[in-house]
């Protein structure tokens, strides 16, 4: 198959100048300069497609549907077009034998040259009997496939981190994609769901310059993951300037202050969406008056309350769901304090009876 | 006087002052007390800020912003006041590293810390007269100030570390310590708890500098000051 992103493109119906706005708004995202934008259209108009296969783990889906509602008509088509011609469960026209078929030939035509895209995680437990398709574990269909890619994509905080499944006590034993793919490099793509744009950037930036995308420590694409909500977060004046909102109908909620104390994770967020946005740059949670949950970090499900700043440092046994950091804190200051107390009482007691046991013995003497 | 080698307990007489704390570590002290206290203020304030309530456009008011700087100012001078006394630990006085290294693989170490346990909990009567830091002060302060205070600056500085992108300035250097955790949320919680690790060490240690003062034989609060181990008998 020699047909381009642009021939694909054409073919549907996208004029030229919408397929040049799409490569400026993807070089944009990506932080290149124009020089970028004009690599990403030649390379979108000279390379052949870039075939991606797209597998989905323990999921809710909630990546793909993000996907295909990126209200930007041309990011959508674009989307769709990169994967939907290949092989996508959710997504593809092909069923059952079919479907296993064309999975068999890209991987078999285009050995060592597609695109492994995995949303959800994989389940240890029970040798992996809880996430099966066609008789076969999702863990043997992963290694099956990742094989023989050139890269792997974990879509979404399931595949990168585990995220809900893996949430305590994780009775399936969710593991993150890069658990089970240890031979490959992994791209972290986290977010519950990831921004579209940021997905259709990943692979924009795959096809344009045949390697992976610049990553931080952690596996992020660096120009996405690179800053905190809070960084760039239009409400940053207000924390710096100490105005919070208390209760979520309260004035300072009315007037759009920081909502740091109703539990804003922003501060420990790593995600793109106080930047890029939602929907076409329209909103994002903050804007929207909701604080950042932390979607997109390592285990946000298992630290307490989205409304509070300090997350529960104690099993729930321990204290109920309220034991934070200060609360467990000012308990452990105040038992050293009457500890102290009573340890200074004693010693004073003690001091005085061998004073006067002394002074009897002196007396004695 | 005869002092046991690596308990720094005293075991003949006649007791005679030897001077302890050189200036660096005594400058390093006070340095320390005076930053923690504004640490742990602006540092409760920023777990739990109050609002600044009426006040206007955001522009003319930076009032949390003040809390953060305090909070960062203290935290560099305490955090270079921690370097230059490890530095005095390898320069200084014999006394100077013990707060880093507790022989504990000295049998007369061990021996001396547990016949101070025994006197703090009544059972040995009579107090030993001790040069330099008794081996119980010295495992407390390793565990607890050590660790702490240590735990407290690399969690902080990854902290601020955040404020610039991956890869660039502090991140370099303690872009680490997030991987180390995972996520940058456990960083910030263990900074937060490690605030009162440390004050239930500063109660210790406040309560035992003054009931050593007063019911020791020798003084405890003014060594600090002068640096001078003082007996306030001279008989052992
Ligand atoms: C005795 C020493 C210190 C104490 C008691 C202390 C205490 C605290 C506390 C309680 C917090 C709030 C954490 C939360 O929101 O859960 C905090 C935040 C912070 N501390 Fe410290 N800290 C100390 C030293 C340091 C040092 C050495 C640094 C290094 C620069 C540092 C940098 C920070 C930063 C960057 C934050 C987060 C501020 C923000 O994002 O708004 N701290 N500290
Ligand atoms: S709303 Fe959240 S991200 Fe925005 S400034 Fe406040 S704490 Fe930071």
């Amino acid at each position: 198959m020699t047909e381009t992103y642009y021939d694909l493109l054409r073919r549907q119906g996208i004029s030229r100048r919408s397929f040049l706005q799409f490569c400026s708004l993807t070089a944009a995202s990506l932080g290149l300069s124009q020089v970028g934008a004009q690599e990403i259209a030649h390379a979108m108009q000279t390379k052949p497609r870039l075939p991606v296969i797209w597998l989905h783990g323990m999921e809710c889906t909630c990546c793909s549907e993000a996907f295909i509602r990126s209200s930007h008509p041309l990011v959508k088509d674009v989307v769709l077009s990169m994967i939907s011609l290949d092989y996508s469960n959710t997504l593809m026209a092909a069923a059952a034998d079919q479907a296993e078929e064309q999975l068999e030939s890209i991987i078999r035509d285009y050995k060592g040259k597609y695109i492994l895209a995995v949303e959800g995680s994989s389940s240890l437990a029970g040798d992996g009997i809880y996430c099966m398709s066609r008789g076969k574990t999702f863990i043997e269909k992963l290694a099956h496939v990742a094989k023989d890619a050139k890269a792997v994509i974990s879509w979404g905080s399931c595949a990168s981190w585990g995220c809900v499944q893996a949430a305590k006590p994780n009775p399936t034993q969710a593991v993150p994609i890069h658990k089970v793919v240890t031979n490959k490099p992994v791209i972290k793509v986290p977010g519950c769901p990831p921004i579209p744009e940021v997905m259709t950037a990943v692979i924009t930036y795959y096809l344009t310059y045949d390697s992976i995308p610049p990553l931080d420590a952690q596996g992020r694409p660096k120009m996405f993951y690179s800053q905190r909500i809070h960084d760039k977060c239009y409400r940053r004046p207000h924390f710096d300037a100490g105005q919070f909102v208390e209760k979520f109908d309260d004035d300072g909620a009315r007037m759009g202050y920081c909502l740091y104390k109703v539990g804003c994770k922003g501060p420990t967020t790593y995600n793109a969406c106080s930047a890029i946005r939602w929907n076409d740059g329209l909103s994002f949670p903050i804007q929207s008056g909701h604080g950042c949950i932390g979607c997109s970090e390592d285990n946000f499900w298992d630290k307490g309350s989205f409304y509070k700043h300090l997350p529960t440092i104690l099993p729930p046994g321990w204290g109920g769901i309220e034991a934070t950091a200060d609360k467990v804190g000012l308990t452990a200051v105040a038992v050293t304090g009457a500890a102290v107390a009573a340890h200074a009482a004693l010693s004073a007691i003690k001091q005085t009876s061998s004073k006067s046991r002394n002074d009897k013995l002196a007396a004695k003497e | 006087m005869k002092i046991e080698k690596y308990s720094g307990r005293v075991t003949e007489g006649p007791l005679e002052n030897v001077y302890v704390y050189e200036a660096p570590v005594r400058l390093w002290h006070w340095i320390t007390v005076l930053m923690m206290i504004p640490l742990a203020v602006t540092g409760y304030l920023i777990g739990d800020p109050p609002s600044v309530t009426g006040a206007g456009e955001a522009t003319f008011n930076y009032t949390f912003a003040w809390v953060r700087i305090i909070h960062f100012s203290c935290a560099m001078i305490f955090a270079v006041a921690f370097l230059m006394r490890v530095y005095w630990a390898i320069v200084g006085n014999h006394y100077a590293h013990s707060l880093f290294l507790p022989p504990v693989w000295r049998l007369a170490w061990w021996k001396g810390l547990f016949r101070q346990l025994a006197y703090y909990l009544f059972i040995k009567k009579e107090p030993d007269s001790w040069i330099g830091h008794n081996p119980l002060a010295q495992a407390g302060m390793f565990m607890m100030f050590v660790l702490g205070a240590v735990t407290i600056i690399v969690t902080g500085f990854a902290l601020y570390a955040q404020q610039w992108a991956s890869g660039q300035s502090w991140m370099l250097l303690f872009g680490w310590v997030h991987c180390l955790f995972g996520e940058s949320q456990a960083v910030r919680t263990v900074h937060h708890l490690a605030m009162y690790y440390l004050l239930v060490f500063v109660i210790l240690h406040i309560y035992m500098a003054f009931r050593e003062d007063i019911m020791g034989k020798e003084t405890v609060i003014s060594t600090m000051v002068n640096g001078i181990r003082a007996f306030k008998t001279k008989d052992h």
